[in-house]
């Protein structure tokens, strides 16, 4: 169960894995994340499914390492498995015939943009991809992200690749040429998301972001997902993970990331000695 | 010491016998269980207080009616494994039972031995003469396997593997019908495992409970989270003959004042599940970061609030303060536990009531801002109603809050299952005998049907279920 097919780093931080989980594969939907743990002492940490096949019974992430966990999973070789894997979790994103979509991924955030890029294309739709990072090797999933598309727009932030800038930048033109944008999809640093949606506020375009806060159980039964949208708390594993970007209170969920920030510096020291924490 | 001819002033002259524990300032650095258990010679003084009595009020006191004149008798004629049997008859889950039942309200309640010394204290200590057998059966080697009935080729599919869905997999599968138990967590035993700390139930204890079931042939699928990876309707599809929900109540509530996402707020179920699921006592060696405050609030006067306290104290907090809106005799949590953290050190703050959390320009909470409150009429529970005092506002400095209010029921199922009904607190609506619920061929028990309610209460249900169940797949009437 739960076996490693594939493994392969995009780029030095960034690695996709296929699992198979056949049940999972079969029913998962565009928008949903697997809880998982490597080991028996492990933390649950969620992960989007980027792409699925259900015949052939795998899922697959594509995971940034950032801590232990996701460092150890990286190790991880085809044949060998992942000791607890719960899914699909979370709602999946309201597909519909709107007219033009507009999917914004960031950096690890392209990778769940691409199984909604896909859905909302087969439903459909003009979706025009715009993909940021701040250097070349950090745009991911280019050529996944191409087919998944009508049109893909580049940035970094350092110019190496495609336009130089930020994401919004590249909204803000499409806005100017007076494009009809009936949805924009925003995935995923937090405060690029805050931005997207300040910016499309301005504009009234309607705007889903998917949050990527700390969980325990993704079952909603621990609340330490919660996030404030409007004026109500919503638990993000069970509400979510998507919400209308220009309802989410950003500044807070910043924070809440930050919570156990010295622990999950420890935790990697603790454990994972030999290669230095990346710096993101 | 020979027992059998004592009169029945003699046995009430006995005083009650008290389980040694661990002493506080020691137990507080560890997670440990705290009381140690009966002696065999402990345990035999303390049955010698039965009274036998042939009206057996106690029996009427406990949920599951179990035999509790038999097996105190048992343990006085030494005979451990007959005793043991006797409880099993009626309960799978002694030596949780024994250990984290409110005997106070229940079983010792009516206990005539406390009413004739004029103190619940002092009726006999039947919980913990059922822990007492229980840690006998568990120190020899494995538990028997009970006898399974010939397969019907008849399937069950249970989803939740607290006490509920424990005791339905185990009274179905015992029936010869083939049992899957859906766990959507990695780890058996519901509030067992998450919830109640190990240092008042021991995790190997439910582990070894969740053992037999594999032993007995039950199937048990973690990580599927019924509702998601597939409904109730799709299971019924894939062919299971019948469904029991025992969900439990896993929705926490929180206060809903300002500042309550704050980093350093907790739910009880947040901290609970890192601290005992996750363990979090251990980390770095376990993954999962738990905040290490030093100063703590916890909100509410329940089982989840001490156990939420006590956990605190054993993560190193210097201070940690109980803050509930009642007197304490109000207190829903069992005295044995509000005394047990008062030993350890837990500050009691009664009558007191938190208005909003204040943070700092980091998002991190400071401080609580609490009320005096004091009590007015009843209310609709019986208990006097808390009215908050004008002006008595004051705040509190704390680096950590854990609110412990209450939980609801989880909607994930009736969600995907619409023709489940609920009532007004989404509790899911079910026949108090049969436990059947609006759709045909699922029952459902537990916290999930009764509200946050007790271990020997989901069991119980389970039971009810279970007859139920095999009743139906046998007649194939609804
Ligand atoms: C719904 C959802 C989908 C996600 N999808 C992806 C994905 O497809 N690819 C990807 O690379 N990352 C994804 N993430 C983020 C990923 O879960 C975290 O990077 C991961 O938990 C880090 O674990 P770690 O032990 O390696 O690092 P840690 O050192 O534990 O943490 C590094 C940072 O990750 C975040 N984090 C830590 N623990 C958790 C936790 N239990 N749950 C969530 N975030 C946590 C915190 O911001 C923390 O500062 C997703 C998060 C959510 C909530
Ligand atoms: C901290 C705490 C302390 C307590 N102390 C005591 C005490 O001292 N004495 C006492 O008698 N009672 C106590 N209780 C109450 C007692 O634990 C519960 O009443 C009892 O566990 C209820 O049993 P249950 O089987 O109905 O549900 P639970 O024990 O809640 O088990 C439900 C299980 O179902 C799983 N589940 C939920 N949704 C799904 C899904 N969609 N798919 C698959 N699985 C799912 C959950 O993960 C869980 O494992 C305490 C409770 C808490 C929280
Ligand atoms: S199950 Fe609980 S109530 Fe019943 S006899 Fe045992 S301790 Fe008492
Ligand atoms: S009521 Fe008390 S004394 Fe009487 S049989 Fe029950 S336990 Fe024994
Ligand atoms: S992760 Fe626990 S409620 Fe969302």
């Amino acid at each position: 169960m739960n076996t490693i097919l594939e493994n392969e780093f995009l780029s030095p931080q960034v690695f996709r894995m296929k699992v198979e989980t056949p049940e999972i594969a079969r029913k998962r939907k565009a928008g949903q994340f697997i809880i998982l743990r490597t080991c028996d002492t492990g933390e649950r940490i969620p992960l989007t499914i980027a792409d699925a096949d259900p015949a052939a019974g795998w899922i697959e992430l594509v995971v940034q390492v950032v801590g232990k966990t996701t460092e150890s999973l990286s190790k991880l070789g085809p044949g060998e498995s992942i000791c607890d894997l719960a899914g699909p979790l979370g709602r999946p994103t309201h597909i519909e015939k709107l007219g033009t979509v507009v999917m914004v991924g960031g950096g690890i955030g392209i990778a769940p943009a691409h199984p909604i890029a896909q859905a909302m294309k087969a439903a459909g739709n003009r979706v025009i991809s715009i993909l940021g990072g701040r250097t070349k090797e950090l745009v991911i999933m280019e050529d996944r992200m191409r087919a998944a598309s009508d049109e893909v727009i580049i940035t970094t932030d350092d110019g190496s690749y495609g336009a130089k800038g930020l994401v919004t930048d590249a909204i803000q033109k499409l806005i100017d040429e007076g494009r009809k944008i009936d949805l924009v999809i925003a995935i995923g640093p937090p405060v690029m998301m805050k931005f997207v949606s300040l910016l499309t506020k301005k504009y009234n375009i309607h705007t889903l972001v998917s949050l990527n806060t700390i969980m325990v159980d993704g079952t909603g039964m621990c609340g330490g997902c919660r996030v404030t949208v409007g004026d109500t708390s919503k638990f993000v594993c069970v509400d979510g993970p998507e919400f209308d970007g220009h309802q989410v209170n950003f500044d807070e969920m910043i924070m809440r990331l930050a919570m156990y920030r010295d622990q999950e510096k420890e935790s990697y020291d603790h454990h994972c000695k030999i290669r230095p924490l990346p710096n993101n | 010491m020979e027992k059998k001819g004592l009169t029945n002033k003699e046995r009430l002259a006995i005083p009650p016998q008290k389980m040694p524990e661990q002493p506080p300032h020691e137990r507080i650095g560890n997670v440990n269980e705290v009381p140690y258990g009966y002696s065999e010679e402990l345990a035999l003084a303390e049955a010698a207080r039965c009274l036998q009595c042939k009206n057996a009020p106690c029996v009427k006191g406990c949920p599951v009616a179990i035999d509790i004149p038999a097996f105190i008798t048992s343990i006085s004629e030494k005979n451990y494994r007959a005793s043991i049997n006797k409880i099993k008859e009626t309960s799978v889950l002694p030596a949780v039972c024994g250990r984290v039942c409110p005997q106070e309200e229940q079983c010792q309640d009516p206990c005539t031995v406390g009413k004739s010394l004029k103190s619940v204290d002092k009726a006999v200590q039947i919980g913990k003469l059922e822990r007492f057998v229980a840690d006998w059966e568990m120190n020899q080697s494995q538990a028997e396997v009970p006898v399974i009935k010939p397969e019907t080729g008849k399937k069950i599919a249970i989803i939740g593997c607290g006490p509920a869905g424990i005791t339905v997999a185990a009274d179905c599968r015992r029936e010869g019908h083939r049992v899957t138990v859906f766990e959507a967590l990695h780890k058996t035993g519901g509030v067992l495992m998450y919830g109640i700390p190990e240092f008042r139930l021991p995790k190997r204890i439910v582990a070894r409970d969740v053992d037999n079931l594999i032993r007995m042939g039950v199937e048990i699928r973690t990580n599927m989270v019924v509702g998601k990876i597939a409904t109730i309707d799709e299971l019924m599809e894939q062919g299971y003959d019948a469904v029991f929900v025992g969900t439990g109540a896993g929705l926490p509530v929180f206060l809903n004042i300002p500042g309550e996402n704050l980093n350093g707020v907790y739910s009880a179920n947040e901290y609970l599940t890192r601290a005992n699921l996750m363990q979090a006592y251990s980390f770095p060696d376990t993954d999962t970061p738990i905040m290490r405050a030093k100063n703590v609030a916890v909100f509410g006067g329940g089982n989840v609030a001490m156990d939420s306290a006590r956990t605190a104290l054993r993560l190193k907090a210097d201070n940690v303060y109980l803050i509930y809106r009642r007197s304490r005799d109000e207190m829903p949590a069992r005295k044995e536990e509000v005394h047990h953290a008062e030993e350890e050190g837990v500050q009691m703050k009664l009558l007191q009531n938190p208005v909003r959390f204040i943070g700092n320009d980091r998002g991190w909470v400071t401080a609580v801002e609490c009320l005096r409150m004091e009590l007015g009429e009843p209310d609709d529970s019986g208990r006097r109603r808390p009215v908050p005092v004008k002006g008595s506002e004051f705040t509190l400095p704390v680096d950590a809050c854990i609110v412990a209010i209450g939980n609801a029921s989880n909607p994930l199922i009736p969600h995907t299952t619409p023709d489940i009904q609920t009532n007004k607190w989404g509790n899911i609506i079910a026949d108090p005998e049969t436990l059947k619920t609006t759709k045909k061929g699922v029952f459902a028990g537990g916290d999930i049907v009764l509200g946050a309610a007790t271990v020997i209460l989901a069991m119980g249900q389970g039971r009810n279920a279970a007859k139920a169940i095999n009743e139906y797949l046998a007649t194939g009437v609804w």
